[in-house]
């Protein structure tokens, strides 16, 4: 079997992480042939042939290509399709806005954000934010297959696959890139750090959100948030963490002023060791905690920062 | 301009979810079912875009059981104009996928030509975030997913889009399908009278077979199990206490 593994390429940088843990599951059904496309995409294909186990990468470079717009990134994929007998990626938001699209046009179904292989036709996934898991099977003649990074560890290096450089196809012009607001930050990315600090609604404002952001940096760790506290704007929609944000699963996560909805408990309950912080001792979250502390979080976080 | 609007019934999103002892599937007998929240936000928006003037009608569909006429009349009563439901399953526990419902969309969308479509980002059942991709592919239309702002200008509409990296703002030409997400807007209440209202906005009933969709799946369900299971730990007394546990007994700092 062959499969064609969308790498997850921005600003013509790979994101090793995501495209290597992808590749541990894409491996499981096949030949994995990585695919980078771009406006620039020739130093993250370099990047994909170091990785351990891939047999060859494609590089599609073309200015439509530019911003991973769905059109255009589909009807590439689509015209690759027929050399594969799955099409898999990241369940990033780029995959998740191209991938349902390229089964579509392929007359089979999409089968999202998958936690676990079976077999090169039978998929787990989790469903109602994570309170099942789904073992689906498919009788498509090809899988469209996006993995949840989180439950896979990542490919390692040591790779020299040969890179092969394609043309984009026709790009069917329906729509443009306008601008990206993306925050910089010198702390680790939120699905691949191994600690994570999250603030909630209890955290009470942005300003005071400092406090999470103080913690986590004395843990060189990412920082996250619940729905309520991005609703609320103590924090950017991008550190969401949950059923609708991103999927964590680190060696640590701190969860302060956090109730512990099952929407947010879908993001993060497979994280190694959980610390919750909240002043209501009821509070859900502590139902999943390895450690609780019961206190008020502008006194305990602190605290803990400065005695870490 | 006319405006679809698909609105899917699913488990109430504060229930508690079982997952049935036979491994079959997830208990959704005599629980309490809703609108898909992320559908409330769509519908929200074009009811927004109506009282501003810039769409005349509000149809709003959905694919499923019978029941799922309670989702619409919920719609109607939020101010959608016109409903349809496409019977496509008899017992609650069927769900259509999403390249069958996309499919089911697009000979609605054949049919009654909106302008725009606009879906939710997910259904918080099967959480496949798929059905708005798939059938903007069918129609050949362009697409703009996760949208946290919309604005629609003639043959066009500029959307702000929520992704990993922050947030990212593209053009998109009419007519289109976007997915909103969570941001998008608040969602408001029926008020009593509009529920009453509501009882006497047209509601169209279809089946499946009316538009010659096979919805028969693609996915077979080998089994559904409840997910590994994470006991409660300790609680802590202090600070100090806490430190001490990740160093020494966790050893994750
Ligand atoms: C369709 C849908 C999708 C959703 N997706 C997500 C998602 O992806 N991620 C997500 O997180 N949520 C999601 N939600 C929302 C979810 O249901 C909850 O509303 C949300 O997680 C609550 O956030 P919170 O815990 O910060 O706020 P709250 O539930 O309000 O909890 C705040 C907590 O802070 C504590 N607190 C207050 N003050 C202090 C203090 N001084 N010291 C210590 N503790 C304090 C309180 O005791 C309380 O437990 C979704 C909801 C829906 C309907
Ligand atoms: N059975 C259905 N009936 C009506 N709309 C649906 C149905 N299934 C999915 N949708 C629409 O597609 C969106 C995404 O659903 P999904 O792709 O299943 O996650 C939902 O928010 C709805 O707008």
């Amino acid at each position: 079997m062959a499969v064609l593994l969308l790498g997850e390429v921005t600003d013509g940088q790979l994101s090793v992480d995501s495209t290597a843990k992808a590749l541990t599951a894409a491996k499981m059904l096949g030949d994995v042939t990585v695919l980078c496309a771009g406006a620039h995409a020739s130093a993250a294909a370099a990047e994909a042939a170091k990785l351990d186990g891939v047999k060859k990468v494609l590089c599609a470079e073309d200015p439509s290509l530019g911003h991973r717009l769905a059109e255009p990134t589909a009807a590439l994929i689509v015209s690759l399709a027929g050399d594969y007998s799955h099409i898999v990626a990241p369940a990033t938001t780029d995959a998740k806005n191209v991938l349902p699209r390229v089964a579509a046009l392929l007359d089979v179904m999409v089968i999202s954000d998958v936690s676990g292989v079976v077999d090169a036709d039978t998929f787990e996934r989790p469903i109602y934010a994570g309170n099942a898991i789904q073992t689906v099977k498919s009788s498509d003649g090809k899988k469209v297959v996006s993995i949840r990074t989180a439950t896979f560890d990542p490919a390692g290096q040591g790779g020299s696959a040969p890179v092969e450089t394609i043309s984009a196809a026709a790009n069917p012009g329906l729509s443009e890139w306008v601008e990206d607001k993306v925050a910089t930050s010198d702390r680790p990315e939120l699905t691949s750090a191994g600690i994570v600090v999250s603030g909630g609604r209890g955290v009470g404002s942005q300003s005071d959100f400092a406090l999470i952001e103080k913690l986590a940096d004395k843990l060189g760790a990412a920082v996250g948030a619940s729905r309520a506290a991005v609703d609320s704007g103590f924090a950017p929609n991008d550190w969401q963490v949950g059923q609708t944000g991103k999927v964590v699963a680190p060696q640590l996560y701190v969860a302060v002023g956090i109730s512990g909805a099952i929407q947010h408990l879908a993001g993060m309950k497979d994280s190694k060791v959980i610390v919750a912080i909240n002043k209501d001792e009821e509070a859900p979250i502590f139902q999943v905690a390895d450690y609780g502390l019961v206190a008020d979080l502008f006194t305990a976080v602190p605290e803990l920062t400065e005695k870490l | 301009m006319k405006v679809l609007v698909p609105v899917k019934r699913v488990i109430d999103y504060n229930v508690k979810v079982r997952v049935k002892a036979d491994g079959t599937g997830v208990d959704l007998a005599n629980v309490k079912m809703s609108m898909n929240p992320f559908d409330e936000i769509a519908v929200e928006e074009a009811i927004r875009l109506k009282e501003k003037g810039a769409v005349e009608e509000i149809v709003v569909v959905s694919i499923g059981v019978k029941q799922a006429q309670e989702t619409l009349r919920t719609a109607l009563a939020m101010g959608a104009d016109r409903a349809i439901l496409i019977e496509a399953a008899s017992d609650v526990h069927t769900d259509i996928e999403p390249l069958a419902v996309a499919k089911l969309l697009k000979a609605v969308v054949d049919a009654e030509q909106p302008g725009l479509v606009i879906c939710g980002k997910q259904a918080i059942d099967n959480d496949m975030n798929a059905t708005g991709q798939m059938l903007s592919a069918l129609l050949g239309w362009s697409q703009a997913t996760f949208i946290s702002e919309l604005s629609i200008d003639g043959d066009s509409a500029t959307v702000t889009r929520e992704v990993d990296g922050g947030l990212q703002t593209i053009k998109v030409k009419m007519p289109a399908i976007v997915t909103v997400d969570l941001r998008l807007n608040e969602p408001r209440y029926a008020s009593l009278p509009n529920i009453m209202k509501a009882k006497k906005k047209p509601l169209e009933e279809k089946t499946a077979a009316d538009y010659g969709v096979d919805v028969s799946p693609r996915l077979s369900v080998v089994k559904t199990v409840e997910p590994a299971g994470r006991k409660a730990g300790v609680k802590v007394g202090s600070v100090d206490e806490l430190i001490a546990k990740l160093k020494d007994e966790a050893g994750v700092i």
